[in-house]
């Protein structure tokens, strides 16, 4: 609108007025094409979806209550067991905390390599940096499951693939979110570190870390808190901890629902714990950084 | 006075450094202590046993290449040749590979000198440079060879089954039939199968070459062929692929339309009343607290295995999670937009979309569009779970344990494809929001 008025040349009201509209309209025209593509687009899709799902979605809506009605009510019944349930399936929890915490580590001291290898301006190597952004990027897209599957039919069920997959996806996806903090940290003291002689990693360590942790813990607890879940889900699929116990439940069916519920329980009670603590400790810490 | 006033800020500066070289050295030794537990925890000493080599040398060498089986069943005499030992790569009657020769006596050249024949009366002879002609001889379910007492580490023999491996090739022998693999870098039959017209045809005679098959055209047949290629099933797995960013799109915009009213109701600013503030937020921790792997597990009972129930998995998880992020972003709108609104004498809906909806949908597009691409990857996983997209496909081809080469496809496949949605999110930002930088 500014370069119109600007133009130089007097114009009507009547102009003005008459060029704005159609420009609204047309923008209102572009609005509605899109809105309307994208409604067409989930209208289809959801029939796809629905044609090719084993059964369909309504029927199955009604279901939807079905099982966790059964489940519940097992477990109601025999509520006395529930404690002791919870009880026997507590080290397998620890074992998908372990899992996350373990990968977590893992992934930030990878993340915080990749990060700074692949910013402009830290880069040990100028010249490599695209490499450590492509290296992160591809190390991001690799679903956990891929890895997990794999190193399972190599190395056998257990924590240890779990661990190594979700540690590869976490180094690369917070290797992209901590070189977004790096970007913006101050070069000065870097520049200041260089002029006494020191080393890169002396450089990075004193100069940069300092700046970008608050930063980089946030995220890592943010991460810790997707990893559980990812650790729970791969547990399903074979590489042990909760998760595993849950499949195993499952595959009783009726008759050892409780067994399921006491998993559920316990599955449900430490994403919220960890998803209360992180997100306290993240408050905390990026309020601290506006002091 | 100054000189007490010294001693004490240097003692608090003392303390405080104190403090800090605990702390610098509390924590990694605390984080180191922890990983050297869960180094026993885990069990990573006795990881080498459990490890299995001789798979991960398997998985190595048949993802990049494959082998052509050639078996002769020693109760019929009948000689078959196929790409994988698989019905659906056998060479069609009266073909067989160049390295196959004569009919009497079948020679095998398995390249580097190292040759196999097939003998009449199920009598098989293999030479091996630098090692004496071995002949076996199989009658009823036993063999019996000319092989010394001591063995190089590369035969292994009883009277029951030989196992010969040499750099070329494997060869087995039992008394029900006598088998030999060679190896072949590359993936078999990928564009086209044998009995397809187009196999072994160079990119230029389909191109413009004579017409191969009198009843089609050449390019028609050769996409038609290629796309229902028995062996790598390309019209499926593509079909796989749809469906799995059709997961990750219908529960992502599934998930934000449901969650933006209700974020409405969460936040501060907008709901007036405490309870039906508090019960929102509530039913979004809810949600996200069950989280994907058990929603995924109770809506499979009811809606059966397929993309629909991956869908709504992923929907009903991130309603939680958009909700908060949200109602978030809704409590940080600026009130003074929304004041100029109503001063137009705007009514309170026409305040919300003009005054409100423009400040967050920024925001809310960034984190939908940041979903859109993790969820491409959930649903991944999520299909491994209740059977549907790719993640099955590389379950079912894993689980197998047999095409590697299948497995490294559908691998390539899937990073290719979190990375083009990845890209395809950060356009779509771009031309929707403007571009971060």
């Amino acid at each position: 609108m500014a370069d119109i008025s600007a133009g130089g040349a007097p114009q009507s009201v009547g102009n003005i007025q008459s060029s704005y509209k159609a420009q609204v309209q047309r923008r209102r025209l572009y609005g509605g094409l899109t809105i309307l593509i994208f409604v067409v687009l989930m209208v289809s899709g959801f029939n796809i979806a629905d044609d090719r799902n084993a059964g369909g979605f309504w029927e199955g809506l009604h279901q939807i209550g079905h099982y966790p009605a059964d489940v519940l009510s097992e477990a109601w019944e025999k509520r006395a067991d529930l404690p002791g349930l919870i009880a026997k399936s507590f080290p397998a929890l620890v074992e998908t905390i372990n899992i996350a915490a373990v990968s977590t580590l893992i992934g930030l001291v990878g993340g915080i390599f990749l990060s700074l290898l692949g910013t402009r301006g830290l880069g040990k190597w100028p010249r490599l940096i695209p490499l450590f952004r492509r290296i992160s990027d591809i190390m991001r897209a690799v679903p956990e499951i891929v890895i997990a599957l794999v190193l399972i039919f190599v190395l056998g069920g257990g924590p240890v693939p779990a661990m190594i997959a979700i540690a590869f996806h976490t180094a690369g996806a917070l290797g992209k979110m901590f070189s977004e903090v790096a970007e913006n940290a101050d070069l000065k003291p870097v520049e200041g570190l260089a002029s006494t002689g020191a080393t890169w990693s002396q450089r990075m360590l004193l100069g940069v870390l300092p700046q970008v942790a608050p930063n980089y813990i946030s995220y890592s607890l943010l991460r810790f808190e997707i990893n559980i879940r990812a650790s729970a889900i791969l547990g399903f699929v074979g590489a042990g901890g909760i998760g595993y116990e849950l499949r195993n439940a499952m595959a009783w069916g009726p008759g050892r629902f409780d067994e399921a519920a006491a998993i559920f329980i316990l599955l449900f009670g430490t994403i919220v714990f960890f998803d209360q603590v992180s997100s306290r400790y993240r408050n905390r810490l990026t309020e601290g950084q506006g002091q | 006075m100054t000189a007490t006033y010294l001693s004490l800020t240097k003692h608090t500066a003392d303390k405080l450094f104190q403090r800090k070289r605990l702390i610098g050295f509390g924590i990694p030794a605390i984080i180191f202590a922890y990983l050297v537990c869960i180094f026993f925890v885990f069990d990573l000493p006795g990881l080498a046993q459990r490890a299995n080599i001789d798979n991960a040398v398997t998985l190595a060498s048949d993802s990049w290449s494959h082998k052509v089986h050639v078996t002769r069943d020693n109760r019929s005499g009948e000689i078959s040749y196929a790409v994988e030992g698989e019905r659906k790569g056998r060479y069609p009657e009266g073909q067989r590979p160049d390295w196959v020769s004569g009919d009497e006596v079948i020679t095998i050249d398995l390249g580097g000198d190292n040759i196999v024949r097939y003998l009449p009366e199920n009598r098989t002879e293999i030479e091996v440079p630098g090692f004496p002609l071995i002949e076996v001889q199989a009658e009823g379910r036993s063999l019996t060879s000319n092989l010394p007492e001591d063995l190089p580490d590369w035969i292994s023999a009883s009277n029951r089954r030989i196992g010969i491996t040499t750099p070329e090739g494997r060869i087995t022998l039992t008394g029900a039939r006598t088998e030999v693999f060679n190896y072949f870098p590359g993936w078999e039959l990928f564009w086209f199968t044998l009995d397809s017209p187009y196999h072994d045809q160079s990119l230029g005679s389909i191109l413009f070459g004579e017409r191969l098959d009198p009843e089609r055209g050449n390019i028609a047949g050769a996409v038609s062929d290629w796309w229902h290629n028995k062996m790598w099933r390309h019209k499926d797995v593509a079909w796989a692929i749809g469906e799995t960013i059709l997961m990750a799109f219908l529960g992502t915009m599934g998930a934000a339309i449901l969650a933006l009213p209700l974020a409405f109701l969460a936040a501060k600013r907008f709901s007036p009343f405490m309870l039906l503030r508090a019960s929102t937020r509530r039913v979004f921790d809810f949600v996200r607290g069950v989280d994907a792997l058990i929603w995924t597990v109770v809506l499979v009972r009811a809606f059966g295995p397929g993309p629909l129930t991956g869908t709504l998995a992923i929907l009903i998880t991130d309603t939680g999670t958009f909700g908060k992020i949200f109602s978030e972003a809704l409590e940080n709108v600026d009130q003074k937009q929304i004041e100029g609104v109503s001063s137009t004498g705007a009514n309170p809906l026409q305040c919300y979309r003009f005054g409100v909806i423009p400040q967050v949908v920024p925001v809310l597009l960034a984190q939908i569009l940041y979903f859109l691409e993790s969820n491409t990857r959930s649903a991944t996983i999520i299909g491994a779970i209740t059977g549907g997209g790719i993640g099955l496909m590389l379950t079912q081809a894993i689980q197998t344990q047999k095409d590697w080469e299948e497995v490294a496809y559908y691998i390539v496949l899937i990073v290719f494809m979190v990375m083009f949605m990845d890209w395809f999110s950060g356009w779509l930002r771009g031309k929707l929001i403007g571009s971060k930088d």
